[in-house]
């Protein structure tokens, strides 16, 4: 029973862990940077979430979307204002500037809804069902329901719609998408806008779970350890490294001494750079440029 | 007959190393003109240059009359110049069907499909591989597949990057074939850079002849086979290196 109590906490968790890695992966994939801002999107999302359903008290769907319409704004004005300035510019300077983000991020929330944590006002917060022995808790089904439904939706969007067809092709080989006039910069834009609504998306799934506060971004370090288990380049793959490093990070709570469960993504990290260097799904999408 | 294309004392450096200095030419409406020139000569550097990949530090680029120099080249292909690049740069893991619709992405007209019948009559080999992911295919079949893409934008003016390179003769020969055919049946205007100085004058009605970034020879397509240095430097001399991918972007890519 008790395995089983530690597997449906470890797969939710592991979702939103996989969200994150999925944002990372997808601005990689397109621009070949990281954004180690992406945890802080998250917990930016989820502050906005809090602002529409909590203060403004819109009902939750409503607010809900609503705020994914505000981070894919945000999105697009980062790429805007921030990234596209600095195209040309080396590799490790756009690093360090998504990192410099990633404070102002985390400062610019505190100020405006400060530090105290919160809780969002979901619907069906603190509803439980008991299954046997299990305890079944309804925050954790939404976030299980709300990232295959995400994920669904991903794999429609990439597959068949034009749109996103193009997004790949960008990712592919992106002198190429630009001869056949794909518009590749506003691609970009939008690349950044559908990872800062996944990560809106992510904040306000763990948001009944775990409380919301300015430092919450900071699941987005494992996320990244979870992306590049995944194999960093796979959109599965994050999935995938996420729900890992989720269900292993539970697990070595209860059987570890204290404190393996906080670095056990870590340590699942170094283990996957040894045995298998290019991660989970490495061999389904090598990138030829 | 009017200049669909024309470059005027184009100058495109990289980094400190001038590329071209100072190209001028013209393509005319309805003409396929090649481009001659050894390894290095700057003829992938013009071509660019003319997409808008690279900027040019002087010199204007025409087409149609207007000023299309350091565009963004997704600006530039929808004015209507397809390009066929050096090395096809396919989408590798797009379908060929994928591939070739990302060639009309910028259409909005309700021709598409026509279109894409039409490509696969003039590539009857790509039919084979439509749900097949682009990287599984051969050279010769991906060099089809990259001009296939660039008919799929409609093209007025169609680039064209060593589109011998690498292939055997007799599919050389029937890229010739087909460069001759687009340009008579679908009025597609032809600018062919090749190392494969044959088959470039064959195909041509006017030529140029590059070296060190310079073109030091002009002449209709006739003339120049004709002329004893193209005789002894170009058409006697055939083996073309592999040559390893050179990029370069000016400021306009995150690479
Ligand atoms: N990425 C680059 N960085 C620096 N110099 C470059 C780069 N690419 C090309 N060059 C230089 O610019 C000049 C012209 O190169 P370009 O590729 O245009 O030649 P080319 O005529 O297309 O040759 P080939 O027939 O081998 O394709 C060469 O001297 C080459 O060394
Ligand atoms: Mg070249």
């Amino acid at each position: 029973m008790e395995v089983i109590q530690l597997l449906i906490s470890g797969i939710s968790q592991g979702c939103v862990y996989g969200l994150i890695a999925l944002g990372f992966v997808l601005i990689y994939k397109a621009t070949e940077m990281v954004n180690f801002a992406q945890g802080d999107m998250m917990m930016i999302g989820a502050f906005v979430a809090v602002t529409f359903i909590n203060i403004l008290e819109w009902p939750f769907v409503w607010g809900l979307l609503a705020t994914i319409g505000v981070m894919a704004v945000f999105g697009i004005l980062l790429e805007r204002l921030l990234l596209r300035p600095m195209i040309g510019e080396p590799h490790f300077a756009v690093l360090m500037l998504t990192i410099g983000l990633g404070f102002i991020l985390r400062a610019v929330a505190g100020a405006i809804w400060g530090n105290e944590p919160r809780v969002l006002h979901a619907p069906y917060v603190g509803e439980v069902w008991r299954v046997g022995g299990v305890i079944i808790g309804a925050d954790n089904v939404a976030i299980v329901l709300g990232t295959l439904f995400l994920c669904g939706l991903l794999f429609l969007f990439f597959r068949f719609t034009r749109l996103g067809i193009a997004m790949q092709a960008a990712s592919q080989n992106q002198l190429a998408a630009y001869y056949v006039g794909i518009p590749v910069k506003r691609i970009f834009s939008l690349v950044w806008a559908l990872s800062a609504v996944i990560a809106a998306c992510a904040g306000v799934l763990t948001a009944p779970v775990s409380l919301i506060d300015p430092l919450m971004g900071f699941v987005g370090i494992k996320a990244f350890a979870a992306a590049i288990v995944g194999g960093f380049g796979s959109l599965p793959g994050a999935i995938l490294g996420g729900l890992l490093v989720g269900i292993v990070e539970q697990f070595a709570g209860l059987y570890l001494p204290p404190g393996f469960s906080e670095v056990s993504a870590y340590v699942l990290l170094l283990v996957m750079l040894m045995v298998r260097p290019a991660g989970l799904f490495a061999t389904m999408q090598q990138k030829k440029v | 007959m009017t200049d669909l294309l024309e470059l005027r004392n184009i100058e495109t450096y990289y980094g400190p190393i001038m590329a071209i200095r100072g190209v001028s030419m013209r393509v005319q409406e309805g003409q396929i003109v090649s481009v001659l020139g050894a390894n290095g000569a700057g003829k992938t550097t013009m071509l660019k240059t003319i997409c808008g990949a690279m900027d040019p530090q002087k010199g204007t680029v025409r087409y149609q009359g207007r000023e299309i120099q350091a565009r963004d080249p997704d600006w530039v292909a929808r004015l209507g110049i397809g390009h066929v690049p050096e090395g096809r740069e396919i989408f590798p893991f797009l379908t060929v069907d994928e591939n070739l619709r990302m060639g009309a992405f910028s259409r909005r007209d309700g021709e598409i499909n026509r279109d894409l019948e039409l490509v696969y009559t003039y590539f009857p080999a790509l039919k084979n591989f439509v749900k097949q992911a682009a990287h599984v295919l051969s050279g010769g079949e991906q060099q089809m597949l990259a001009i296939g893409r660039a008919l799929m934008l409609r093209p007025q003016l169609m680039l064209l990057d060593e589109p011998s390179l690498g292939l055997s003769p007799l599919l050389v020969q029937e890229i010739a074939e087909i460069i001759t055919r687009l340009n008579k049946e679908q009025h597609v205007t032809v600018l062919l850079v090749e190392q494969n100085a044959r088959m470039a004058l064959d195909v041509g009605d006017f030529g140029y002849v590059m070296e060190v970034g310079r073109i030091v020879m002009e002449d209709t397509c006739e003339r120049l086979k004709n002329a004893t240095d193209i005789q002894e430097f170009y058409l006697g001399m055939k083996d073309q290196g592999v040559r390893g991918r050179r990029r370069w972007k000016q400021r306009k890519t995150w690479r």
